[in-house]
């Protein structure tokens, strides 16, 4: 029997009511935001399951969203089952002055250096984890360098007063 | 008891040697560091740093339109560039909704896979020279120069190739590229064979090699292993087959397991994935050989606002000069989506992460490289082993250090 995105949903929706939010499917892939507290019962749910079974963290990562106030983070978990070969994303958002998330390492081995480069760049306090330093960054960094408040220069800007080029 | 060492009380001391192997030590072939404890000549824990070469391409991307991120991938896993490449196109390709022509599918296929060859044979032969065996390196190294002359006739370069386009490629495959391609696959399945005659069965090689850095399938699989070192566990995860891109849903192929996990295994599968790469070449040069007419022309998708226009019709035509300056000056926008989108690169499973705002630029990029995820598992996979066998661990994991920091 294979698994479809409406039943994951289903099963999902029975175990955790309206906590779960956001359904969506961008480009096919089932996408879902839960509350921060709830995010390791969400990701035990999915692979304890005997139908979901979701036992593999594909890729782990936070988008930083600067305009959202008091939902500044997300955390973005891409999890998939590899018997029945379907993915989902799973989200929470978290505010930025409290940035804490629960660590999926216990679950996870290989959240390990995924959580510590979401720390690096984000800043996103993963409770629980053995090990949250920086990873990527030298350790003397005093500051999370994928926020949006550290920009680069946007080549594509259309402010620029450049006479050669018509731009402005 | 009585011969062991006894250190006395509050001595500083210790009974272990910690060794830092790296950052920049031949035997780890790029910059790598792991500060080992060693009791005597054996392993008993490592703590690996990495981020030696980080160049924060997550953050340059965000602020670059979709067709110069292209060098950023390249510079990722640098042995087989051709697929960061293509999987980003990929990528692209899949958010604007671009289907290509079935000559371009195939095109892309032979790249993709002499690329994956060009990577498994440097990782084979390295790790027959960590095992004291040069030769098969010597043997396989003239065969990764005809792979990037090949890359040279396509696209102009070598090692970052940047080859292809949004779309398709940048010009048709010249009829020397072909020929290149067909000197390839006459000479380079004997020169494979003589290779594996030189290590499969060398019983040198072999009691090197098994039993060395083995990982079971469950711990890999929590590692989120991926690609040959996943699939020498016995787990059969291929992103070819089981997220078919550009394609690969025409051709048979098959895709080898091991069963242990150890350098052995990962060498096997290797190997083995290198003959299913030359059929899978074969069998799409001869696709590409059917298409006759102004098919056998076809080298791109009619995607103009992504796709630069020919430059002597920049020239005379009033559109493919404004096509042409806009996609230069990056001011076409991306339409908004979210999508991940993954292919199997050299070394497992190679996801983008694209969040588009509807902006001219990604407003995230997150690159899955497999190089960073695996690595984690390093110490685990040398613990309790000789320290010549955590260097041929290390070098049959098929770590790039480009990829590893992004």
């Amino acid at each position: 029997m294979s698994l479809t995105n409406e039943l994951i949903q289903q099963r999902l929706t029975e175990k955790f009511g309206g906590q779960l939010t956001g359904w969506s499917l961008p480009y096919g892939m089932l996408t879902f935001t839960g509350p921060k507290e709830l995010n390791l019962k969400v990701l035990q749910f999915l692979y304890d399951d005997a139908e979901l079974k979701f036992q593999f963290l594909t890729d782990l990562q936070a988008v930083h969203y600067p305009d959202s106030i008091g939902a500044e983070l997300a955390v973005v978990y891409h999890l998939h089952n590899l018997t029945d070969n379907i993915r989902i994303r799973f989200k929470v958002f978290t505010d930025i002055k409290t940035p804490d998330v629960y660590s999926a390492t216990a679950l996870y081995a290989s959240a390990n250096f995924m959580e510590r480069e979401t720390y690096d760049f984000f800043g996103v306090n993963f409770m629980g984890h053995p090990n949250l330093i920086r990873i990527l960054n030298v350790e003397e960094m005093d500051y999370f360098p994928m926020r949006k408040e550290f920009p680069l220069e946007d080549q594509s800007r259309v402010d620029k007063d450049d006479e050669m080029f018509g731009r402005g | 008891m009585s011969d062991h060492i006894l250190l006395p009380e509050g001595s500083i001391e210790k009974l272990t040697t910690t060794l830092n192997l790296g950052p920049t030590h031949p035997a780890t072939h790029g910059v790598f560091q792991n500060i080992l404890e060693l009791d005597g000549e054996r392993v008993m824990s490592a703590v690996s740093t990495v981020g030696y070469i980080h160049r924060a391409f997550e953050k340059l991307a965000e602020r670059r339109p979709l067709y110069q991120i292209t060098p950023l991938t390249d510079r990722m896993n640098y042995c087989s560039s051709p697929i960061n490449n293509m999987g980003w196109h990929i990528t692209c390709e899949r958010l604007l909704g671009i289907t290509l022509p079935k000559r371009v599918d195939y095109l892309r296929i032979i790249i993709m896979e002499l690329s994956r060859i060009s990577d498994h044979l440097i990782c084979n032969s390295i790790v027959g020279v960590d095992s004291g065996a040069f030769s098969g390196f010597l043997y396989l190294m003239q065969f990764r120069e005809l792979i990037y002359e090949i890359y040279e006739e396509v696209c102009g370069s070598r090692l970052t190739t940047n080859i292809g386009r949004i779309g398709g490629f940048e010009r048709n495959f010249t009829k020397k590229a072909f020929e290149k391609l067909d000197q390839f696959l006459a000479t380079y399945p004997a020169q494979l064979k003589e290779f594996e005659k030189l290590f499969t069965r060398n019983r040198i090689f072999m009691e090197r090699t098994i039993g060395c850095g083995p990982i079971s399938a469950e711990r890999a699989l929590n590692y989120g292993f991926t690609g040959p070192n996943l699939r020498a566990t016995g787990v059969d995860y291929d992103v070819r087959i089981h997220t078919p891109y550009s394609s690969y849903d025409d051709f048979k192929f098959e895709i080898p397991v091991g069963t242990t996990g150890d350098c052995y295994d990962r060498f096997l599968v290797r190997n083995e994935e290198m003959w299913q790469s030359i059929s899978l070449i074969e069998q799409a040069y001869a696709k590409v050989k059917e298409f006759t007419g102004a098919e056998a022309e076809v080298f791109h998708a009619d995607v103009p606002s992504y796709y630069l226009p020919e430059k002597k019709d920049v020239y005379t035509k009033m559109e493919a000069l404004i096509y042409h300056f806009k996609i230069i000056m990056g001011e076409t926008d991306i339409p908004a989506g979210e999508l991940y989108s993954s292919i199997e690169g050299a070394n497992g499973e190679l996801g983008f992460y694209l969040i588009s705002d509807g902006g001219r630029t990604p407003y995230r990029l997150h690159f899955r490289r497999p190089c960073f995820i695996y690595y984690q598992a390093y110490p685990e996979l040398i613990k309790g082993g000789m320290l010549s066998d955590a260097v041929i661990t290390m070098s049959s994991l098929n770590l790039i250090a480009g990829e590893l920091d992004a």
